[in-house]
C-alpha cells in the first residue's frame, strides 16, 4: 500500500508540468514519436526535453526504444489509470457530499435573510 | 503530489458556508458519499482540536473518519488532516482544505484533497494540477466528469 501511494506521488509529480503533459497528449494522438518528433512543437532545448523525458519514463508513463540512432518514444498508461482511480474514487466521495452542502448552506442563508 | 480539486458556487454568506463545514451540526447535514445519514458528528473547530464523523451509506456500510483543524481561519479557509478509521481501502493520513472566497452571488468554495508526503512539493505542484483534472481524466480515461 505504502507501494501504491509512493507510485501516485510519482505519476502526479510528472503530471503537473505542462510540458509534460502535452507530450503525453501528443503520445495518446500518434502512437509512437521520435525524440525530435516530440521536440518539435515546443520552444525548449532538446536536452530540457530529455529531461522531461526521463521524468516521464521514470514515472513509467512512457518508454523509449533505441534502434540506431533514432529513439521511439511509446505511452504507457498504466500509471496513469492508477492515478485517475484514486482521483475518481475521491471525487465520487466528494461530489455528493459538497452539493449537499451547498443545498444547506442556502437553507441557512435564505433562513438568515427571513429572519432579518 | 496526488490531489484533487473541486469547486461549488454557493448562494451562501461565506461564515455561513464556513459554519457548515467546520461545526458538527453543520458536517452531520452533508458529509459522506451519498444521501445515507451521518451517525455521529463531533467537531471542536479550533486549531489542534479534532473531529469525526461516523456514517452510513445507502448501500448499508457504515464508515468514520476523524482527523485534526490544522488550520482553522473564520470565514476564510480551514485544513482538516484525514484518516479512515481502521485503514479501509487508503490507510494513509491526507489533507484536506476548505478555501472560501466571497463572491457577489455568496461564496466560491474550493475543496481540494490530497494525499502526499511533502509538504513543500504539494505547495510548488499545487498550481499546475488545479483546473488540469477536467482535461486529463477526458483525454486519458474518456470519462469526462459530470
Amino acid at each position: 500500500m505504502v507501494n501504491y501511494q509512493a507510485r501516485l506521488d510519482v505519476t502526479f509529480a510528472a503530471l503537473v508540468d505542462p510540458t509534460r503533459r502535452a507530450i503525453l497528449a501528443q503520445l495518446e494522438r500518434q502512437e509512437s514519436a521520435s525524440v525530435s518528433e516530440l521536440a518539435a512543437p515546443f520552444k525548449i532545448r532538446l536536452p530540457a526535453v530529455m529531461k522531461h523525458l526521463d521524468v516521464l519514463a521514470g514515472a513509467g508513463l512512457i518508454t523509449r526504444v533505441k534502434s540506431g540512432r533514432t529513439v521511439t518514444v511509446r505511452l504507457r498508461p498504466q500509471p496513469m489509470r492508477e492515478a485517475m482511480r484514486w482521483l475518481s474514487r475521491y471525487e465520487r466521495f466528494w461530489s455528493g457530499g459538497l452539493d449537499r452542502l451547498a443545498a444547506h448552506a442556502e437553507r441557512k442563508e435564505a433562513e438568515a435573510c427571513k429572519s432579518r | 503530489m496526488t490531489s484533487l480539486t473541486l469547486v461549488r458556487r454557493i448562494k451562501a454568506r461565506p461564515s455561513i458556508v464556513f459554519d457548515a463545514v467546520t461545526t458538527a451540526e453543520g458536517i452531520a447535514q452533508w458529509w459522506g458519499p451519498d444521501a445515507g445519514p451521518v451517525l455521529r458528528a463531533e467537531a471542536d473547530p479550533r486549531k489542534g482540536g479534532r473531529y469525526r464523523v461516523r456514517f452510513r451509506t445507502l448501500a448499508g456500510t457504515e464508515h468514520e473518519s476523524s482527523g485534526e483543524f490544522l488550520e482553522i481561519v473564520r470565514p476564510e479557509r480551514v485544513v482538516l488532516s484525514w484518516r479512515w478509521k481502521g485503514g479501509g481501502e487508503d490507510p494513509n493520513e491526507s489533507r484536506v482544505e476548505i478555501v472560501l472566497r466571497p463572491i457577489p452571488e455568496g461564496t466560491e468554495l474550493t475543496f481540494t484533497h490530497s494525499l502526499l508526503h511533502d509538504e513543500a512539493t504539494r505547495r510548488t505542484h499545487e498550481a499546475g494540477w488545479t483546473g488540469s483534472l477536467d482535461k486529463l481524466e477526458a483525454r486519458f480515461m474518456g470519462q469526462p466528469i459530470p
